[in-house]
């Protein structure tokens, strides 16, 4: 660690640890009420749950993100952070408001009412003095990440990240309009949603992964800078018009169905781009970087994202397609691998790189890491194909033959049973990341001695 | 380093290339489902396409490649140190990519005194998509060719240029199939 401040990471990448942990464990719980529909459907209804599990998962990479930049931005600014206080007070803001959330969306509290309510609309329902909050830690934080660099000096890399995070705080002001208009309300609900995904994200992620490559292979920063322009050039290309494809059956014009289709399959380059970047950075690197298992996730997050976000987003991006997949498990399909690949794996690689350093000590126990690797991509994998399948079935039983839901729901059980038991190896994967990160004092393995080959 | 010094050969800037490629697919995209589509209702796609004024879209093919002859001119004159001569060609290129815009305009207009919109058949839905999409492009075009005639460094001239190519090269695409295709 070259700056003191970049200690402030460690408090955000525990917290993001703990929810994620949260996440996970919400995420099996809904996995069981699938297979047993009427599990605590009094005292935690699904509803409740999935809330929780897609509202934890959002929390935590965002707070991964920030936690990102706060290590990072020191090194490529090449000083300490504006304020480390003002880094803290934003953490205790976002903490408050996930406790918030918590407890108002398990016991209900509030219901109905315009400040302290949960607001009902999917992925945005905290209530609004929590929106508030976010927004307030926002500003926080990029007032002291912007000072940091423009006081500093300014790479490439700090200026897309940059560049993503302000387009992440001001595209969420979205959030607190709510036309009454259910067209017009989905309409800039997906600004939201689905420019930070598909877009502001994207160049977070972009700059993170080039970071890391710079570190763990040593490729010259031309290079690493080089690839980053393009990648983000194609992103906002595709990913801008590309929200299009939420736009075919909410009511908006017909044209978006073109735009949505040809765009969007378009959003499938920059995914193509980050895993050639990742691997061609491998390639080339000449830097026998000890830190293995950030490698491996780093390689992984940009193989991972290619697939689920790129390959499994394109299945079902066309609109004559989506016109029988809308709203089926392909959808949840996408969803599970496209985030667990670009986003989770994303912050996952850059722990495993920065946590070692910020507890000063070298990479101890890899091998745990790397297991816990295999066994979330593994679990995620298998829960991917499992969905997929269920959701070809039930495309076909539901929108082709035309059976009820319910029915249908039936006859892919067994995909259900499936998924659940991916989900277990997953939470297994996970609760093992968090304890290769924290305990373990030793290596399992003694490397072996890099021989140099006689000339 | 093959591979970066076979990017490192093309001329100009390389974020240009990446968006005419981009620019590329996005169109060749549109073209490739326009025929599709076509292909469901050719009787009804020849209909609409008679509603079309191919007048004024040959007038406007020819507008837009002189306008390119003067872009590709400005920057040899550019380069052979006659900035002054370099600006008029490149105002003169940025007036004929506005005159393309009138024509373009006057012929949307009369589509909608006939009362044609993209909801009136899918040729139609093409037709605005295509065209319009193209008219933003040259809309940006000779804001880009403004701006390097007055920052006219000879690479900002050859990265306008290069931009304006495109919009010129889509055109030369759109202009044969979405009129012209019997």
């Amino acid at each position: 660690m070259k700056y003191e401040s970049q200690k402030v990471a460690y408090a955000y990448f525990a917290f993001a640890m703990g929810l994620f942990a949260i996440q996970v464990i919400g995420g099996l719980l809904a996995g069981w009420i699938y297979v047993s529909p009427n599990f605590l459907s009094e005292l935690l209804p699904f509803n409740i749950v999935r809330m929780l599990h897609t509202n934890a998962l959002i929390v935590w990479l965002i707070t991964g993100f920030f936690g990102a930049a706060y290590f990072l931005i020191p090194e490529e600014a090449e000083r300490e952070i504006h304020s480390t206080k003002l880094a803290y007070i934003q953490l205790a803001i976002l903490i408050l408001g996930t406790l918030g959330v918590v407890v108002t969306y398990v016991f209900n509290l509030f219901e109905g009412n315009w400040l302290l309510g949960k607001e009902g609309r999917e992925f945005l329902e905290q209530p609004k003095w929590v929106k508030a909050g976010i927004v307030v830690a926002a500003l926080i934080f990029l007032f002291n990440v912007s000072m940091t660099v423009l006081k500093g000096k300014k790479t490439v890399i700090t200026n897309i990240l940059l560049l993503g995070l302000w387009g992440l705080a001001l595209l969420f002001l979205f959030a607190f309009y709510n036309p009454g208009n259910l067209s017009l309300d989905k309409q800039y609900w997906w600004y939201v949603v689905h420019l930070w995904v598909e877009g502001v994200w994207e160049l977070i992620m972009a700059s993170i992964l080039a970071y890391l490559m710079l570190k763990l292979t040593g490729v010259d920063r031309e290079v690493v800078e080089k690839w980053l322009y393009v990648i983000v050039a194609a992103a906002l290309f595709s990913g801008i018009l590309g929200t299009g494809h939420h736009y075919y059956w909410i009511g908006t014009p017909g044209y978006w169905q073109w735009i949505g289709s040809i765009f969007s399959s378009l959003e499938v380059i920059p995914f193509f781009a980050m895993m050639a970047f990742a691997f061609v950075m491998v390639w080339k690197g000449r830097r026998d970087h000890p830190n293995k298992a950030a490698l491996l996730w780093s390689l992984g997050c940009a193989t991972l994202a290619f697939f689920g976000a790129g390959v499994w987003g394109f299945l079902h991006t066309l609109h004559g397609v989506n016109y029988y997949t809308h709203g089926t498990q392909i959808t949840a399909a996408h969803g599970h691998l496209a985030f667990y690949g670009a986003y989770v794996c994303l912050n996952l690689a850059i722990f495993t790189y920065a946590m070692p350093i910020l507890k000063n000590r070298d990479p101890y126990n890899q091998v745990l890491n790397m297991a816990s690797f295999w066994l979330m991509t593994g679990g995620m994998v298998f829960m991917t194909f499992v969905l997929t399948f269920a959701g070809t079935v039930q495309t076909h039983m539901q929108r082709v033959v035309g059976d009820y839901y319910m029915d249908v729901q039936d006859q892919v059980a067994i995909f259900y049973w499936m998924r659940f038991g991916a989900g277990l190896v997953v939470v297994i994967g996970a609760l093992l990341f968090i304890y290769s990160i924290w305990v373990p004092r030793k290596e399992v393995i003694e490397p072996g001695v890099v021989e140099t080959p006689a000339e | 380093m093959s591979d970066a010094s076979l990017i490192d050969e093309l001329p100009g800037e390389l974020l240009m290339w990446v968006l005419i490629v981009s620019e590329l697919l996005v169109f060749g995209a549109g073209l490739i489902a326009f025929m599709g589509v076509r292909l469901t209702d050719p009787a009804g796609f020849a209909e609409a396409q008679s509603h079309l004024y191919r007048t004024g879209a040959a007038l406007n093919t020819g507008v837009l490649v002189t306008s390119g002859f003067l872009a590709a001119r400005a920057l040899r004159w550019r380069q052979a140190a006659r900035r002054g001569a370099a600006r008029l060609a490149l105002i003169s290129a940025a007036l004929l990519g506005v005159v393309f815009l009138i024509i373009k305009g006057a012929e949307y207009a009369g589509k909608a005194a006939q009362g044609i919109s993209y909801e009136t058949h899918p040729f139609f839905l093409f037709y605005y998509l295509l065209t319009g999409f193209h008219a933003a492009h040259v809309l940006a075009g000779v804001a880009i060719l403004l701006l390097v005639a007055w920052r006219d460094d000879p690479r900002n001239i050859e990265a306008g240029g290069q931009f304006w190519h495109m919009v010129d090269l889509v055109w030369i695409l759109l202009f044969p199939v979405i009129y012209l295709l019997g």
